[in-house]
Formats: C-alpha cells, sequence, structure tokens
C-alpha cells in the first residue's frame, strides 16, 4: 500500500476541519480502506472526542516522536470500523513537541501500512500548522460562507502557493441554502470568485453534525443526514471518482464554476 | 575561515538584527546555527531579523530556516535582503522585508521623477490575504489582489486582474504615481498622501485609471494597449 497523505486546514478555528476529518475517515474506511487519522492540535486535542474513542488513549504522538512508544501502539482501533485508526494529540504538551521533519518521517512509515493517512490542522499558520501540511500529498481547504473565514482560507492558499504545495481543493461548510437564496450568505460562486481553486465539496449546515459529534459518532456513520451524504461523495471524489453534486448543494453547480473558471 | 565572523549580531527595537556576510549559502546556514548553538540560551524565544545582502534565496531556502529556526524557539519575522528574487519570496511567505514600516511623508513635494526610468517589479500571480508586496519602483501584477492583501510601491501601481485589497502608489510622495486595473474595487487606495475608499461600483467592471489631479484622486477609463 502506499497511503495518500492528505491534510484539512482552513486557518480560522470553528469552521469543520476535525468533523471532516472523522467524517471522511469513517466514509473512507465503510468503502473497506485502511485509514489512520493525526489529530494535529496538540494542546488542544478533540479529534478523539469527536471519534468516540477518548476513553481508549493511551499513547499519543508527542509519546511516538520521543521514542516513548512504537506508531503502531499509538495507533487505537475505532470501536466500529476495523480498517479505522486515530493517533492523538498530545493534552499536555505544547505545539514545539512535534516538527514538521517528524511529521515527515510518521507519515512515510505509515505510507506502507495504509490506504489514507488524514491529518487534522490546528487553526493559525504558526508551527502546528506547518507540521501538518509538511509532509501533506494533498491539502483540502476547509470555509465557511463568511467573509472573515473566506480570507483566513485565502491566506492559508497563499502560504501553500508560496511553499509550492500541489494546489489545494476547497470544502464549503455549513452552506444555508435559504439563506443564499435571500442574500443573506456568500454562495458557492462568491466563495470560488475569491478563492478560485477546485471546490471538492459543499455541506450543508445540518443539526445533526452537532449531535453526533457530542454522541462521539460522526454522522456518516449512518445512513441519511445531507450531511453525511455530502461527506461521502468528498470521500468518493478524494478517491477520484466523479460525483455529481447534490441539488442542494447548487443547482447547475458546474455550469456556473466553468463559466467563472473561463473568464 | 572564521565562521562566526560571517554572523553579526545586534539588538534593535523590535529584536536581534543578524547580517549575514558574502558565503555560499549552506555555509551561511551553517555558521548561524552553530553560532545560535553557542549562544542558545540568549537566542531562546527571540525575535531575529536576517540581513542576507545579495544572497538569492528562493521560497523553500527561507521556510526551511525557518522551520529550522522555529525547532529552536527562534521567531523568523523579517528577512531584508538586496535582491528583489529574495524579496519576494520573504513576502509571498508573510515575512517583513523591511525593519520600520516605511512611513509615507504627507507633505513632502518631491521632485517629480519621469515614471518610465524607475525599474518595475512584475508579479504573475494573484496576491492572496496576507501578502504584502512593497517596492520602490512600479509594481505591475499580473493576477488579482484579493482583499487583505497590500500593495506599496513608490511608482505606479498597475493590475492586470481584479485590485480588491489595499494598494498604495507613489508611496513616497510622488504625486505623478497612479494606479490601474482591470477591475478596480480596492478596500482603500492612497497616492501619495491621498486616500480614497472606493464607493460600490454597480454594473460591469470597466478598466480603470486612478490619478492625483488637482489635489483629488480621479478616475477615469483606462485604455490600456
Ligand atoms: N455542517 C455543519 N452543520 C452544523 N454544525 C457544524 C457543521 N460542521 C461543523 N459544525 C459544528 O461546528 C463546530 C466546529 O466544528 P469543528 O469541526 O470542531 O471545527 P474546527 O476543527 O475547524 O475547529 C462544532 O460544534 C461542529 O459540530
Ligand atoms: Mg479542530
Amino acid at each position: 500500500m502506499t497511503a495518500k497523505i492528505v491534510t484539512i486546514s482552513s486557518g480560522k478555528g470553528g469552521v469543520g476541519k476535525t468533523t471532516t476529518v472523522a467524517n471522511l475517515a469513517v466514509a473512507l474506511a465503510s468503502e473497506g480502506k485502511k485509514v489512520v487519522c493525526i489529530d494535529g492540535d496538540i494542546g488542544l486535542r478533540n479529534l478523539d472526542v469527536v471519534m468516540g474513542l477518548e476513553n481508549r488513549i493511551v499513547y499519543d504522538i508527542v509519546d511516538i516522536v520521543e521514542g516513548r512508544c512504537k506508531t503502531r501502539q499509538a495507533m487505537i482501533r475505532d470501536k466500529r470500523l476495523p480498517d479505522l485508526f486515530l493517533i492523538p494529540a498530545a493534552q499536555t504538551r505544547d505545539k514545539n513537541a512535534v516538527s514538521p521533519s517528524d511529521m515527515i518521517r510518521l507519515c512515510d512509515e505509515l505510507r506502507a501500512e495504509v490506504d489514507w493517512v488524514l491529518i487534522d490542522s490546528p487553526a493559525g499558520i504558526e508551527r502546528g500548522f506547518r507540521n501538518a501540511i509538511a509532509p501533506a500529498d494533498r491539502v483540502l481547504i476547509v470555509t465557511n460562507p463568511e467573509m472573515s473565514a473566506v480570507r483566513d482560507a485565502d491566506r492559508v492558499i497563499g502560504l501553500l502557493e508560496a511553499e509550492e504545495k500541489a494546489a489545494p481543493s476547497l470544502i464549503l461548510n455549513r452552506l444555508n441554502p435559504s439563506l443564499v437564496r435571500r442574500g443573506d450568505m456568500l454562495s458557492v460562486e462568491d466563495v470560488y470568485d475569491l478563492l478560485r481553486i477546485e471546490v471538492i465539496g459543499i455541506v450543508p449546515e445540518d443539526e445533526n453534525v452537532i449531535m453526533a459529534s457530542n454522541k462521539g459518532m460522526p454522522l456518516t456513520l449512518e445512513g441519511k443526514s445531507r450531511a453525511g451524504q455530502a461527506f461521502r461523495n468528498i470521500a468518493r471524489r478524494l478517491a477520484g471518482e466523479q460525483v455529481p453534486f447534490l441539488e442542494l448543494e447548487a443547482q447547475n453547480l458546474w455550469e456556473r464554476l466553468a463559466r467563472l473558471g473561463r473568464k | 575561515m572564521d565562521e562566526t565572523s560571517l554572523v553579526q549580531i545586534k539588538g534593535i527595537r523590535e529584536g536581534l538584527l543578524v547580517s549575514l556576510g558574502d558565503a555560499a549559502w549552506p555555509v551561511l546556514q551553517e555558521a548561524l546555527l552553530l553560532y545560535i548553538e553557542q549562544q542558545a540560551l540568549f537566542f531562546k524565544g527571540a525575535r531575529l531579523a536576517l540581513e542576507v545582502g545579495n544572497q538569492i534565496l528562493k521560497v523553500a531556502d527561507l521556510s526551511a530556516l525557518r522551520d529550522v529556526l522555529s525547532e529552536r524557539g527562534i521567531i523568523l519575522w523579517a528577512v531584508i535582503s538586496d535582491s528583489p528574487t529574495t524579496e519576494s519570496a520573504s513576502q509571498l511567505l508573510g515575512l517583513a522585508t523591511r525593519l520600520h514600516k516605511a512611513r509615507p511623508s504627507q507633505e513632502a513635494v518631491q521632485p517629480v521623477k519621469g515614471l518610465d526610468d524607475e525599474a518595475a517589479l512584475w508579479v504573475h500571480k494573484t496576491l492572496r490575504s496576507g501578502v504584502r508586496v512593497e517596492y520602490a519602483g512600479h509594481v505591475v501584477i499580473v493576477g488579482d489582489v484579493n482583499p487583505g492583501a497590500e500593495v506599496i510601491a513608490g511608482g505606479s501601481v498597475l493590475v492586470w486582474g481584479r485590485l480588491r485589497g489595499v494598494v498604495h502608489a507613489g508611496a513616497e510622495g510622488n504625486q505623478s504615481a497612479v494606479v490601474c486595473a482591470l477591475d478596480l474595487s480596492p478596500t482603500q487606495l492612497r497616492i501619495a498622501g491621498k486616500i480614497a475608499v472606493s464607493p460600490r461600483r454597480e454594473g460591469k467592471p470597466q478598466p480603470e485609471m486612478i490619478k492625483l489631479k488637482d489635489g483629488r484622486l480621479q478616475a477615469e477609463s483606462w485604455h490600456p494597449g
């Protein structure tokens, strides 16, 4: 196996990075892929909570980096999906405990073992962010249809361009179609018009997301919600499939994106 | 060769200013790290501005150095260079390229220089939020200037794209500087000492040029080419 290393980043906090990592991981692992998530938010870990694995943590990423355990020992196996693993962040250390080269070494080791490594990046553009993007083959930028989140996404995209990383893709999270229709929320086109990077997914605002995170059960595990469907679609697009956008995501979105892209 | 003589340090208001001598980049980098190792306590937590002379450095060189320094608890915040390549690499990484923010002289009327004999900095990309490009001559941007990006030029600014960030032409007081863009809706636009906040434009974007005329900023349509 040669894993793809995918980092989920945003600049701004609270836009849905952790939610995205948990749900994409579940979606990929449900399709029979072997997936490891890494919580890159040292000092503020919470991917374990969203995945419902908090009570199983023994070792964390700093233990791996400082040689107190083998990588395998810090990989917590999911309760429901046997091919899904989490490497948790350390709760009590600061982010300087891990360096970009540590992350590259760790991911190189995982590459041979799994299909996907998903890294949850902390907010900001400091050390933790650089740790998270250092090993990435691909970066997904999560943003919300809100000017301050889009600006921060723009900033992060600029930094990735400066580091000559492959062009990132965009996930627009928490879109509320009725607010967009009323002109009270930025639309997909507004956001695309500014950022000009490939849109890989649009996730609607959905209260089930919050209820699911509180239960430690990413909603992609269960059937029906719109947001769950959106995350499953992103996982399939990530794997290279062509998947049409959900109706609510925007009608004729492709046409409009194509038109914008031609300018 | 005495490696440490390649590294000169002095304290400045913003932290430490390290000036590197003349040698190949790997040699300088090694000398710097050796120096830091010997004075680890002194450097711990320091904010460093690096003066690199004519050294031509790429984004990869600078971001690698920044990471190595950050592993030692040192923050690299500025790179001062005489090379335009190094300067634009630093700007792309969000590093400062001057120690003190250039203070535009509000009143000083400077002799109007012929704009055409000044050099121009060409930027072939979209400037995204958080990027600041500063240049003593003209700046030509082939791409957009997004909200949150800034362009500060001693001469004119020409944007072959959409201008939505902050732009300051004639930053040293040159009143004959102009700003042109294919789609001009800046957050803020200044020429010499005058400020304009653009009104929301309706309808289709038109190429426009802004000039300082009779003490006011005035827009006219721009016919590039
Ligand atoms: N599509 C969505 N609909 C509703 N709530 C969401 C959605 N995505 C995320 N949230 C909520 O937003 C909050 C922040 O999400 P989180 O994934 O922790 O963001 P980040 O990791 O970027 O800081 C959480 O309470 C989460 O449940
Ligand atoms: Mg998070």
